[in-house]
């Protein structure tokens, strides 16, 4: 996930593409939701190790 | 049909543009549309707010995935034509209105209309959102296409495990009474559309003759890979052949498999293990389905990205023979080894898992990425199917054999033994999968024109 890979057109990028800002944003918006799924259930799923 | 910014031609791509901002926008479509399978959190609340049978309370998921498959069918040559930004917006509308109807149901002890708004309207959303940022996906990494349905699909995985804990904190918050219900409906409606429009504002379709950088053309892929076609079919085509047919099969041979075990995953284990010296606990049964999940998820992105490398014929060989071993395994030594058993049905669900993230790119490698969404809403049906049989089968031949006489791991061997005969029809109809004939594909003229325009040829010409 680099903002270096951007995409390449038939002709020439005049443009520098999206800024960083918004690469961060966009992962932090899907990424942090996520993150609190897994954890939750990895606590879950810990019980399998410990609940007998 | 769609106007100003949410038509296609507003979508493309402006020079500069990174590909890499089109996963977390389908991350953000599918992870609030997975919220479908935590629907499970809402029914005791429903069931003693309304005073609701189980069964009644499961309706509005039921009608979703009906819903789900549905449109997905129906509607991907119109998510085609009008581009993913319409089609992540219809999906928002609806999914979002879905809970906005079932809250209102909820307040006013109306409970139809809770299966109508998260049932019907909602599952419209399912079906749209589902298969809103595959071919688009598929289009800005043709080099790697596995990993990029991968992750989309592998949201939809996710969305469980964020809204189960969310959506459980919130009735503890409001209150498990039908107002408690209503005011969790209303808070999931206005969150899920304000994180589902992430996906509408950043979604691009990419321009005309772009290509991946560094990445393989279409071409040299055909020249190592023989079932990659360069060619395009449309969606109408697609179905007249046997190769969908074939990939119907193996798509709904390996959930059923998966579903099967899925289903019944934390009575199995405690069942396997209850005659041992160290059964398994209700809290490590949850425990399990927790790492089931885990292995679910991981196994869209993990598995459909090795398909990038390995050829998705090949990762299907491993999804149906591997998998079918596995049960084998299950059938034959599972309640001997705890740890065998647990190993082998994770492996077996992410193989379900992985076996959903592969098929659009399966399906891309096919019939091309002309009309690849509006295949992959057509091939969904086999999901339909297979979500009626897995559990059916595993519940009737549990059912049956408790009746006879049977305990512990021997009220699964048949069933399990039954997963095996679909794993192995599975198999063989994946081997079966060859090139699509050339006479289903379209002339170049009408896969420039865009999606949609060998369908309205082909009706107007009468073919």
């Amino acid at each position: 996930m680099t903002t270096g890979e951007n995409s390449t057109p038939a002709a020439p990028a005049t443009a520098d593409g999206p800024p960083a800002a918004l690469f961060a944003f966009a992962w932090l918006w899907v990424g942090v939701p996520m993150a609190y799924g897994l954890y939750e259930l990895i606590l879950k799923a810990v019980q399998l190790f410990t609940g007998g | 049909m769609a106007l100003g910014f949410l038509d296609r031609s507003r979508t493309v791509a402006p020079p500069g543009w990174s590909r890499w901002l089109i996963p977390p926008a389908a991350l953000s479509v599918h992870l609030s549309i997975g919220q479908a399978y935590a629907w499970s959190v809402f029914k005791p609340a429903l069931e003693s707010s309304l005073d609701l049978s189980g069964t009644a309370s499961a309706l509005p998921f039921q009608l979703g995935i009906v819903m789900l498959g549905l449109s997905a069918a129906f509607g991907g040559t119109l998510v085609e034509r009008n581009g993913p930004r319409w089609a992540m917006t219809v999906s928002l509308l609806c999914f979002c209105s879905g809970f906005l109807l079932a809250s209102l149901g909820a307040a006013v002890e109306q409970y139809w209309l809770v299966v109508f708004g998260y049932g019907f309207v909602g599952g419209i959303g399912l079906g749209i959102g589902y298969i809103s940022p595959v071919s688009t996906l598929i289009k800005w990494f043709p080099d790697r296409p596995g990993m990029a349905t991968g992750i989309a699909i592998m949201g939809f995985g996710g969305g469980a495990l964020i809204a189960s804990p969310w959506s459980a904190q919130m009735l503890e918050s409001f209150g498990s009474d039908n107002s408690g219900v209503a005011s969790a409906f209303l808070v999931h409606g206005l969150v899920y559309a304000v994180f589902m429009s992430l996906g509408v504002l950043l979604v691009r379709v990419p321009a005309e003759g772009w290509q991946p950088p560094g990445g393989k053309k279409p071409q040299e892929q055909q020249a190592s890979k023989p079932l990659v076609t360069t060619a395009n079919v449309s969606a109408r085509n697609a179905v007249r052949t046997p190769q969908f047919w074939f990939l119907w099969v193996v798509l709904c041979m390996n959930v059923t498999a998966g579903i099967g075990i899925l289903e019944k995953a934390a009575p199995m284990i405690g069942d396997f293990f209850a005659d041992t010296p160290t059964p398994v606990s209700a809290s490590a049964a949850a425990g399990f389905v927790a790492m089931l999940s885990l292995a679910n998820m991981g196994g869209r992105f993990v598995w459909s990205s090795t398909s990038d490398v390995i050829g998705r014929k090949n990762m299907y060989r491993c999804y149906l023979g591997v998998g079918a071993l596995m049960y084998l395994g299950i059938v034959l030594l599972g309640d001997s080894s705890k740890p065998l058993f647990i190993a082998c049905a994770l492996v077996i669900i992410s193989f379900y898992g992985g076996g959903f993230a592969t098929v659009p790119a399966y399906l891309k490698d096919l019939f091309g990425t002309y009309e690849v969404g509006a295949i992959h809403g057509r091939l969904l049906t086999a999901w339909s199917l297979a979500g009626v049989l897995g559990p059916l089968i595993v519940n009737w031949v549990a059912d049956s054999q408790e009746a006879a006489g049977r305990s512990g791991p021997g009220l699964y061997g048949l069933a399990l033994s039954i997963m095996i005969g679909l794993l192995v029809v599975g198999f063989i109809a994946n081997e079966l999968i060859r090139p699509v004939n050339s006479k289903f594909h379209e002339p170049a003229a009408a896969t420039a024109a865009g999606p949609g325009s060998g369908e309205e040829r082909k009706e107007a010409t009468g073919r």
